[in-house]
């Protein structure tokens, strides 16, 4: 009776430190610092939406890393006359202001939770990692021009991080070493935003399972399937430093990724890509929450990944389905990086996720041929009845010559979305606009879409 | 200025020939217009001429269609079309058929604009709404008046190359081809809103529709294996080293046919492989284990199989569109079959 | 590719890791493979074992070869 009694009395306790906690503890502050240009300072600090940067800093920062050989930084700014290439991943400068844990936990921070207190970013900023080529899958941002308008970066002032690895880097470390370094020169850059004081504020809330379905119960539960790309060298992702593909799904709060949880082990096809930049601005995420106790009650995210064995495909999407039915959840929408065999981590998410009674949305990309008279999607199944789609990646875009290029146009031919005679003499491309980062991106970022003609 | 030359295609009922009994006249040509041929003057102006108006019997076309359509394409050269009008046909299933023929031949073989109309379930239509422009009609004739104009609005946008809108606003079939448009709201924008209308059990829309795939019967099984000659197919992108047929490491438009004889493995200072889905490392380091012409080899030797093709065949899997894959498919088995193939192994990564 | 093969007479055999997909295409005969980046074999395993993996996923490939199928079958063991 006495075991029993103290027990009653411990869950007591535990309740009301944890409604003590959440006051203070589950919410997000994220300050946007809006910057409208970016130029090199002798100190890297924003001064009335002008980002400042430290050329010789940042340098000698990317330097610290051995297997990198040598660095430079070069500006680009929309409108500019600009190619980018190859592009491995694009960052948003963040810094954490106050609360639990610092930008980017488990990779350059130590691992401790995020997503609470006080973030703020420099919006209309970002950090890219480009150089020599990893494998096929980096990408081109076009600063201007024609196929500018396909990626959301040509309308971000950019500080461009161009990277040698030393002689003979072995492709897996030569891809951590980039990886590395574009975070930390993001967070290095992302303190100048620690002091200033932002444009906006807005503020992000999602409260633990059985208070968060309290405080709307009226409205539809909903959640997030994010699938994490996770099939290995330039497809791995991140969760608080885990590789995604190691990992069995688990639920986040919304908030975490704001706060760098989620980081992007570099490039699938280069439309695909869901860079860090991507993970710190997740579309669903922010839209979800745009509607949170307006006519909908976001209670959380599970993620989740696509392996490269079908053993885990099928134990990750039961985990999936699983997890949603055990939140209570009336509705998800489901996101995928990549194409090819992560259809099938898709469609198996759908259908079972469905079969738990659970209305399914899908969000993803098509590649129907360059004549777009093929089927989009490698794999299907009937309950996916309600697709977003974010257009097809197989069209052909002509890119005009730039007056400069940032990186190297020597790869063009080989990476995805270019072919034989892709690069023109004049420094003009023809290729598939899977070539441009993001353009197609598969969590509904842009307003590309596709219909049938 | 010149005027816009036109060929018109119509049936023995449209000329007024006759109806069902009068379906196997030979393909014939007259001077100007015929029938429908003055709704599609009218319709196009002044502007365009109707040179020409090829006739021709539906049950001729049906029972003798490569003969029809060399015959026809050889009447309406001579003319110098700069667009070439079929039917429209409405539910007539045989003629349906032939202005799809006959259209899809004048495009290919003359490179102009082509056009046609039929209702949505003539059998015509899932033929060739993928190739075609064909605008949908009523079910019967007597929506002449309203389906010319149609086909003309449409027919003038061709020639003047001015852009072609979405099916609903141009009034033609869906042809089944995704193109990519810019939408007024983000794709995620749009998901939360499809979401709650199926959570609330409104009507909703899907903006890509699951595909569906075809399906072939399989093959009797082999007989006997140790008479058969096997050949390996691969989508795993496996190339001699330097790739030189610069097979595309995604989205691949070719496929390779690379020599194996003599060797008694894929040694990786002689492949290598170009996919661009998957982390290459493994494959790189060993070729064999998306080719395994190393126990292939050995198997030959023990009289397990026949004998192995001296060749293997390639392409990357990853984003390669079905009609790409397909045409393909189609292309090497002919060759697969000529060199007396028997079986295939076909890996995936 | 693999429905083109069938189609001019030829059986044919669908090794791969995404089972799936090989069923939604419409493959007849369908061996499960190791998986993505290598998938007849193991290399992590050692060259040894990994070709006795490959070896034996061949023999279930040319076992499926012999074997009679009105429908998609995939032949796990």
């Amino acid at each position: 009776m006495t075991i029993r009694y103290c027990f009653c009395y411990k869950i007591e306790y535990i309740d009301r430190i944890e409604i003590e906690k959440e006051v203070v503890i589950l919410k997000l502050e994220l300050g946007k610092i809006k910057i409208s240009d970016v130029q090199f300072g002798d100190k890297t600090e924003v001064v009335k939406g002008t980002l400042y940067v430290n050329k010789d800093e940042i340098i000698k920062l990317v330097l610290e890393d051995d297997r990198i050989l040598s660095a430079n930084v070069e500006l680009a700014r929309p409108g500019e006359s600009v190619r980018i290439a190859p592009v491995k991943d694009v960052i948003e400068p963040r810094v954490k202001v106050s609360g639990s844990g610092a930008i980017f936990p488990g990779t350059i921070n130590k691992v401790k939770e995020v997503g609470s207190g006080r973030t703020h970013a420099l919006v209309g900023a970002t950090v890219i990692t480009c150089g020599r080529i990893v494998g096929f899958q980096e990408g081109v941002i076009d600063m201007s021009g024609p196929a500018a308008k396909y990626t959301p970066f040509s309308e971000t002032n950019n500080v461009c991080i161009v990277i040698e690895p030393v002689e003979g880097l072995e492709t897996h470390d030569y891809e951590a070493a980039g990886r590395m370094v574009g975070l930390r020169v993001a967070a290095y850059i992302g303190e100048a935003g620690r002091n200033v004081e932002p444009d906006e504020i807005v503020t992000y809330e999602t409260k633990p399972l059985q208070e968060q379905v309290k405080q709307y119960p009226d409205l539809p539960k909903i959640g997030y399937i994010h699938m994490l790309q996770s099939q290995g060298l330039l497809h791995d992702t991140y969760y608080y430093g885990v590789d995604a593909k190691v990992m069995v799904p688990t639920f986040m709060y919304p908030t975490e990724i704001m706060d760098g949880a989620i980081i992007s082990g570099n490039c699938v096809a280069p439309c695909d890509k869901v860079t860090t930049f991507h993970h710190l601005n997740n579309p669903v995420i922010e839209d979800l929450y745009k509607r949170h106790g307006v006519d909908l009650n976001f209670i959380g995210v599970v993620l989740t990944n696509e392996n490269v064995f079908l053993a885990d495909k099928e134990r990750s999407s039961d985990m999936t389905a699983k997890l949603c039915e055990f939140l209570g959840l009336d509705g998800v929408i489901i996101t995928e990086e990549g194409y090819g065999n992560p259809d099938t981590d898709l469609m198996m998410n759908c259908r079972k996720v469905s079969q738990k009674g659970i209305k399914v949305v899908l969000i993803t990309d098509e590649f129907p041929g360059r004549d777009g008279k093929s089927q989009s999607l490698a794999d299907a199944t009937e309950e996916g009845d309600a697709l977003v789609s974010c257009g097809n990646g197989n069209v052909i875009i002509n890119f005009p010559p730039m007056e400069k290029v940032i990186g190297t146009l020597d790869f063009i031919e080989t990476m995805i979305g270019g072919y034989e005679g892709s690069l023109k003499p004049d420094g003009s491309i023809e290729a598939e606009l899977q070539i441009i980062i993001a353009s197609t991106i598969a969590n509904g970022y842009n307003k590309l879409s596709a219909k049938g003609y | 200025m010149d005027k816009i030359r036109v060929v018109h295609y119509i049936n023995q009922f449209f000329a007024n020939i006759g109806g069902e009994e009068k379906a196997d006249i030979e393909p014939e040509v007259r001077e100007g217009i015929v029938g429908p041929g003055l709704a599609l003057q009218s319709g196009l102006g002044d502007n365009y001429e109707v040179v020409a108006t090829v006739i021709c019997g539906d049950t001729y076309f049906g029972g003798h269609i490569e003969e029809a359509k060399k015959t026809i394409l050889n009447m309406i050269k001579p003319y110098k079309p700069d667009l070439f009008v079929a039917g429209p046909a409405f539910n007539a299933g045989r003629y349906g058929v032939a202005c799809g023929t006959i259209a899809k031949a004048v495009e290919d073989e003359l490179q102009i604009p082509v056009i046609t109309g039929m209702y949505p379930e003539n059998p015509g239509v899932d033929m060739f709404k993928k190739d075609l422009y064909i605008i949908e009609t009523k079910i019967s004739a007597a929506d002449m008046r309203k389906a010319m104009p149609k086909v003309c609005k449409l027919a003038k946008k061709m020639i003047n190359k001015e852009e072609i809108l979405s099916p609903a606003e141009e009034g033609y079939i869906e042809r089944g081809i995704r193109v990519n448009y810019f939408n007024e709201r983000r794709g995620s924008e749009r998901a939360v809103d499809l979401l709650l209308d199926k959570v609330a059990g409104r009507p909703y829309t899907t903006e890509y529709p699951m595909p569906v795939f075809d399906r072939v019967p399989p093959n009797p099984a082999i007989k006997d294996l140790s008479k058969i000659k096997l050949a390996v197919v691969t989508s795993g992108g496996i190339v001699p080293q330097g790739n030189p047929d610069r097979i595309e490491s995604s989205s691949a438009t070719k496929y390779g046919i690379y020599d194996i004889t003599g060797l008694d493995s894929l040694n990786k200072d002689k492949f290598m492989t170009v996919h661009g889905g998957y982390d290459r490392a493994y494959v790189l380091e060993n070729p064999n284990l998306v080719v395994p012409l190393d126990v292939l080899r050995e198997m030959e030797k023990e009289g397990v199989i026949g004998e192995l093709a001296n060749y293997f065949v390639t392409t990357t899997g990853t984003g390669t569109s079905v009609g790409n894959a397909k045409a393909f498919g189609e292309e090497f088995s002919k060759k697969l079959v000529e060199d007396g193939v028997g079986a295939v192994i076909l890996t995936s990564t | 590719m693999v429905k083109e093969i069938e189609r001019a007479g030829i059986p044919v055999v669908h090794m791969c890791t995404v089972v799936p997909i090989s069923l939604t295409i419409g493959a007849n005969r369908i061996i499960p493979a190791v998986g993505i980046p290598y998938p007849l074999g193991d290399p992590n395993l050692g060259e040894e074992k990994s070709k006795k993996i490959r070896r034996s996923l061949v023999e279930r490939a040319l076992k499926a070869l012999q074997t009679e199928v009105t429908d998609q079958t995939v032949f796990e063991n």
